[in-house]
């Protein structure tokens, strides 16, 4: 194998890969916070609507959750200005994309920590005088939350790896910054092992940071 | 339970000075304890005494630190002779064939039914042919009551009727030494009385056992010996009538049976 | 709209066929080498186990995309020169092995402890309790998650479309360049892999169902 390790090219543009690895980590926190309005209202709609609802909310999960993360990206990229009078630039494109992404898994998590929440709670709240949307907001929501987070962590780290996709339609995010390094320097095993270096650190001191978060506040199954 | 004559013979379970720790913590610190041929010895004793573990190591599920347990002569878990080497993972298989171990939570195989949990060990170990290992598990079905349920799945009985599968499993091997691990203490106390006749009636069969229990009134009954055990030795040991008897003169036993009744007297 | 779908599928075809074809082999080969990894894993000397539960990790903590542009790109330089297909194949191998390693870890380990006690207590040595105890109860346990595993791998080999494979993903591209229809092409193409993955996940439910006898 003739080829030597030279980092110094790397080191160089760095940069980009820093760069490249916030707007990730913003992409995937805009994602999982719009994702989370959508699935909590989704999941309220679900659990409180009717046949039409739950099949809607229903289909929307389905078709989000088996079809590529690609697709959905070009689908709403490309696709989506040519009916809709929309003219967006290719991050907000990517954000609307992985927060319908993330919507959809989230209706499930959310949904099935509502119907986790013990029937005692809200009992309980009920014999002290509090309204049904009173139970909902303070006591069924809250505890409804440090059910779910374990699973919110873990999507997130997700949301961050799926990130990578926005590559494709030049997000500068940081495997698009990773293969400008690779075109431009052909410096392959290095530019690979540095960024694999990165998302493994930012995943892993993700999950540690939120596992920290949950042992203060989650509920433990 | 009538005294037991202990014949000439040298015994059939012989642990000398057996010490055990699990990292730092020491379990077992020097324990001795015989077992003859058609026994009945139960060990009786607080959480933590190690009464548990000693049970475990005599079918090596637990490895020991030092000392010896030793199946008519045959070292269990070492190889004969002076350096200490582990035994193969195929002898093991052998020496644990001649013990049999009754569970507390039962540990049937679920994906078997009744009759199948006990023929397993009857086709791969004991080699027997399919027809001869069912019409075994079917006999010693009978033997404990169960014999309509050899068919069903462990799902489909309750946790009595599980555990005398339980049993029936370790006793078609066979086995030179039945050891009961706090059979009933995972079983609603309706249904201990059935699980306990069976133990009963094995042992007047002349079934070597050695039992750990809670049943201080199992242990009085149907025990030749008594054992308890107090922080990893044992303290005090004797017939049923010793043990439960006025002179009792360990400190802790009768500590230790006056919590009991205490907390059995409601 | 329906002319251009039909118009269409005659071009998509070969596509779908690639993707298909990609996915069988990836979970093929991938759940051989993950499963046998995987016992690996959980009864094999220390070395091993922290070797193969290092490769997992750090696998499963990339996106699919850095692995496969790792592989693609990397390849060539150790001397080996392969095809793209292959190469896009390979990266999708290297990342099913180690879900399925996962799948493993997960299936085994939720086994209750007593069971192996029980396996050992009535003689039976090491390959018999695995063969006859242990496995039976992991495969149940071990399928429905895997079975979720295979509609990621469907969904994953879309990436190697940007390989240059000429998966159905790629096809899609091709025909949307032509006739610029994209919204009525990519909803199209979204509605195929629907039903591919939809028809996996229904059979990954009933399997469920036949195999909930197990009381956890």
């Amino acid at each position: 194998m003739g080829y030597h390790l030279n980092f110094t090219l790397i080191w160089r543009n760095f940069d980009k890969l820093w760069s490249g690895l916030i707007l990730s980590l913003e992409l995937a926190l805009l994602s999982i916070v719009i994702g989370c309005v959508i699935g909590l209202a989704l999941a309220a709609l679900y659990v409180s609507g009717g046949r039409v609802v739950r099949a809607l909310i229903a289909a929307y999960v389905e078709v989000v959750r088996n079809v590529p993360l690609l697709l959905l990206v070009y689908l709403v990229f490309y696709g989506l200005p040519t009916v809709v009078n929309i003219a967006y630039g290719n991050t907000t494109s990517f954000v609307v994309t992985l927060s319908a992404y993330a919507g959809a898994y989230l209706v499930e998590v959310f949904r099935s920590g509502l119907e986790a929440v013990p029937r005692g709670l809200s009992d309980a709240g009920k014999s002290i005088g509090l309204t049904p949307w009173q139970r909902l907001i303070h006591v069924r929501l809250p505890t409804m939350l440090r059910i779910v987070l374990p699973a919110l962590s873990n999507t997130f780290v997700s949301l961050f790896k799926d990130t990578s996709v926005a590559s494709v339609i030049a997000v500068p995010e940081l495997t698009y910054g990773a293969q400008w390094i690779n075109f431009n320097t052909f410096r392959i095993m290095e530019v690979y092992l540095v960024v694999t270096g990165m998302y493994l650190v930012t995943g892993y001191a993700i999950l540690i940071g939120l596992r920290m978060l949950e042992r203060r506040y989650a509920i433990g199954r | 339970m009538a005294p037991f004559s202990p014949t000439a013979t040298p015994p059939l379970l012989r642990i000398a000075d057996l010490r055990k720790s699990y990292g730092q913590t020491r379990v077992l610190h020097g324990v001795d304890l015989d077992v003859a041929r058609g026994e009945v010895v139960t060990i009786i004793g607080p959480s933590g005494s190690g009464k548990t573990t000693l049970l475990r190591c005599v079918n090596f599920l637990e490895t020991y630190d030092q000392g010896s347990i030793a199946i008519d002569g045959r070292e269990v878990g070492y190889r004969d002779g002076a350096a200490r080497k582990l035994r193969s993972e195929r002898d093991l298989a052998r020496m644990r064939a001649e013990t049999g171990m009754v569970f507390q939570s039962f540990n049937l195989f679920p994906h078997l039914t009744a009759a199948q949990n006990i023929m397993l060990g009857l086709t791969k170990v004991r080699r027997m042919g399919s027809a001869e290992a069912r019409a075994k598990a079917l006999h010693w079905l009978a033997r404990v009551g169960l014999a309509d349920k050899a068919d069903r799945l462990p799902s489909e009985l309750s946790g009595g009727q599980q555990q005398r599968v339980g049993i029936a499993r370790a006793v078609a091997m066979e086995p030179k030494i039945l050891l009961l691990d706090e059979i009933t203490s995972a079983l609603d106390p309706e249904l201990v009385g059935e699980v306990l006749d069976v133990v009963l009636s094995l042992a007047a069969d002349g079934m070597t056992m050695l039992v750990v229990t809670h049943e201080i009134g199992f242990a009085r009954d149907a025990s030749h010996r008594i054992v308890f055990m107090a922080d990893g030795v044992v303290n005090a040991e004797g017939p049923p009538a010793e043990i439960f008897g006025p002179d009792q003169t360990s400190e802790r036993l009768r500590g230790f049976l006056a919590r009991f009744s205490r907390a059995h007297r409601l | 709209m329906l002319a251009q779908i039909t118009y269409a599928i005659p071009f998509l075809i070969p596509g779908l066929l690639v993707t298909l074809e990609v996915s069988v082999i990836t979970v093929v080969i991938a759940t051989a080498i993950g499963v046998l990894l995987g016992v690996g894993l959980i009864y094999g000397p220390a070395p091993l186990r922290w070797v193969i539960r290092g490769f997992s990790d750090i696998i499963r903590g990339i996106p699919i995309l850095v692995l496969l542009f790792f592989v693609y790109y990397g390849l060539p330089l150790t001397g080996l020169n392969l095809q793209p297909f292959a190469a896009a194949v390979l990266g999708l191998i290297v990342f099913k092995v180690a879900q399925v390693i996962e799948n493993v870890r997960g299936a085994i380990g939720s086994i209750p402890k007593g069971q192996m006690d029980a396996a050992k207590s009535i003689g039976l040595p090491f390959p018999e309790r695995l063969a006859y105890v242990i496995a039976p109860q992991a495969l149940r346990r071990f399928l429905p998650p895997w079975l979720n595993g295979v509609t990621d791998a469907v969904k994953g080999s879309a990436l190697i479309s940007l390989l240059g494979v000429g998966d159905l993903m790629f096809d899609i591209q091709k025909v949307v360049g032509r006739t610029y229809s994209p919204l009525t092409l990519y909803c199209f193409g979204a509605f195929l892999y629907f039903l591919i993955n939809y028809a996996l996940s229904l059979g990954s439910r009933a399997l469920e169902r036949r195999f909930s006898y197990i009381r956890d």
